[in-house]
């Protein structure tokens, strides 16, 4: 009754085209990637941070752990590429609950713009991200000897594994993002979390070095099943079994985490 | 009449904390609609609803003649919103926050960048177009946020307390960016906490309290609702207060309120001033200033509320005592 007595100066279309959505995303994409540009902090967190572990690890733990820094960077490469990765999609929690914070979350959700467009944006931005760290660490590796055995075959493989694992795990990252004060404490948890499970992993010491109770868990922690199917690709060994299960590991990841963020993020909004 | 913004019955809780009670507004458009009360009050929850940004629990409204919540996208495109709570990207330069926006609207990279471009300039943030938000003044980011919420040429436009925290000079300058607005046509929804914002820019003021508009009018009709005048009284000797209090309280059958020194109350009716100047005469009590006075909003809203503006809002503040 009130609609026929109010003015409609225009009449905008009730939906969004099909495409919008992603064109949306794309723009969003764009707003996190230039933001480097005016925070070369950032740039130097993506680039030097994996570097200086490659390096202090492989010079370092080198000699020690495996007997010469060339046959320890051939194994923990694939390990520090995992850890790099799981450090790496805490950016995507930190950067949403910026724009939570900040209320550019709320600017963007007041546009007609798809409503997955915003996350969408940044997930795409962090995997572009988080490719770069990736490229730079095997590029690193290379020049420092590392060799790939399956070459660009198994490289391409082990790239695509990790950006769906990624892409899985962020959702970790967004509930994380979603459910704290200030973005701070999503790096604060990034730290508490990550730092101890990437350790607990044969991501950077063969696991028979290790006590009995924790090899238990290293076997199963995603991280050594990760850094074994990067091992399969990058340098050789089995493939089949690592991979199947870190796409299971994702799955379930992707499984529990994705819900609980998105009920939490449209609780928060 | 022509209503740009109308709601019915709005009711939010979150969990055990009503945020709006049954809020009712008719905006005719073309106007500056205030929408007055203390923090808390419900007026960033009620322009969060209206902005489809929240859905309310009961009720229902209409902005530009779409529902906000079945026709959400017609009204997203017809709306622009600013505010403590929908801002720019600080990272970004204030072109890239317009031409970002410019681009998410649809708009050709071209067209988007010609916007941000007209924008600026029509908000002498041209100079300063390629520094990042962050490091622009007060005045400038919110000059940002308002050219950031035009891009889209909105129909309605939410403007959430935009002068909180401005030096004077700023606010004025963001009164007349309204004032120009609303002579093009835009109907704006302001919140604020200063009465005399409301005063200055609108010409329908909604007074807001735990959730509900407790009064609403011209900012004329308001000041006359409280029988228009107010009463201050501030004894020559401090020792007296309580006396005072008491008398302006008797006088006036409401509760005086007290500034260092000096008591304001709202009266109604002719024989006030006599009556008090009798008492104060009876009780010996020496007088530095005594004053009637027409009432600003200021005291309106206390009359309304029972509290100051810029106070908290006490739990459970009787309204009707306090009017009576």
């Amino acid at each position: 009754m009130t609609a026929a007595t109010l003015s409609a100066p225009l009449a905008p279309p009730r939906r969004l085209g099909p495409t919008a959505g992603v064109r949306h995303t794309l723009t969003l994409a764009w707003r996190s990637l230039v933001q480097i540009k005016h925070n070369p902090m950032e740039l130097l967190d993506l680039s030097i941070q994996p570097v200086m572990f490659v390096l202090l690890f492989t010079y370092v733990f080198g000699g020690a752990i495996a007997g010469s820094p060339g046959e320890y960077l051939t194994f923990a490469l694939p390990g520090i590429i995992v850890q790099n990765a799981f450090f790496a999609t805490m950016t995507t929690g930190f950067g949403l609950n910026n724009d939570l914070t900040k209320g550019v979350f709320d600017r963007l959700r007041s546009l007609p713009i798809a409503r997955w467009a915003p996350l969408a944006g940044r997930i795409l931005a962090d995997t572009v991200k988080q490719a770069w760290s990736v490229a730079l660490l095997v590029g690193v590796g290379m020049i420092l000897g590392f060799r790939l055995a399956d070459g660009v075959l198994g490289l391409l493989g082990a790239f695509a594994l990790l950006l769906a694992f990624s892409l899985a795990a962020s959702w970790i990252s967004v509930l994380v993002g979603v459910l704290v004060g200030e973005p701070e404490k999503v790096q604060i948890f990034g730290f508490m979390v990550i730092f101890p499970l990437t350790f607990t992993s044969n991501a950077f010491v063969p696991t028979e070095t290790m006590p009995g109770w924790l090899q238990a868990w290293v076997e199963v922690n995603p991280v050594t099943i990760l850094a074994d199917a990067l091992r399969g690709l990058l340098v050789g060994g089995p493939v089949a079994a690592p991979v199947v299960q870190s796409l299971l590991w994702a799955g379930v990841l992707a499984a529990i985490f994705a819900p609980l963020a998105v009920r939490g993020l449209k609780r928060r909004v | 009449m022509d209503y740009a913004i109308r709601a019915e019955g709005l009711v939010r809780r979150f969990g055990a904390t009503t945020a709006l009670a049954g809020v009712d507004l008719a905006v005719p458009t073309g106007t500056v609609f205030g929408l007055l009360g203390p923090n808390g009050a419900g007026k960033t929850t009620t322009v969060r609803v209206l902005a489809t940004l929240l859905r309310a629990d009961e009720g229902q409204a209409t902005v530009a003649g779409f529902d906000v919540v079945r026709d959400a996208h017609r009204v997203r495109q017809l709306i622009g919103l600013t505010g403590q709570y929908a801002s720019v990207d600080e990272t970004l330069t204030g072109a890239e926050n317009l031409l970002l926006i410019g681009r998410l609207l649809g708009l050709s990279r071209g067209d988007a960048k010609a916007r941000a471009r007209q924008l600026l300039a029509d908000f002498h943030l041209t100079d300063a177009a390629d520094r990042a938000a962050k490091t622009y003044s007060g005045g400038m980011r919110r000059r940002l946020d308002l050219a950031a919420s035009l891009v889209g040429r909105p129909h309605v436009l939410f403007l959430d307390e935009p002068t909180t925290g401005l030096d004077p000079r700023s606010r004025n300058e963001l009164w007349d960016i309204v004032r120009r607005l609303v002579s093009d046509g835009v109907t704006v929804l302001l919140t604020t906490q200063y009465l005399e914002e409301a005063d200055q820019l609108a010409s329908e003021i909604a007074v807001v309290d735990h959730g509900r508009v407790i009064a609403q009018g011209t900012p004329e009709e308001l000041k006359a609702k409280t029988g228009g005048q107010v009463l201050t009284v501030r004894p020559a000797d401090a020792a007296d207060l309580a006396t005072v209090v008491s008398i302006a309280s008797e006088v006036a059958h409401a509760t005086p309120e007290v500034a260092q020194t000096t008591v304001t109350v709202p009266v109604n009716g002719p024989g006030v001033l006599p009556a008090v100047v009798r008492r104060l005469d009876t009780a010996d009590i020496q007088v530095a200033e005594l004053a009637l006075r027409g009432s600003s909003l200021d005291e309106v809203f206390l009359s309304l509320t029972g509290h100051r503006a810029d106070a908290d809002a006490p739990q459970g503040a009787d309204l009707e005592g306090t009017r009576a």
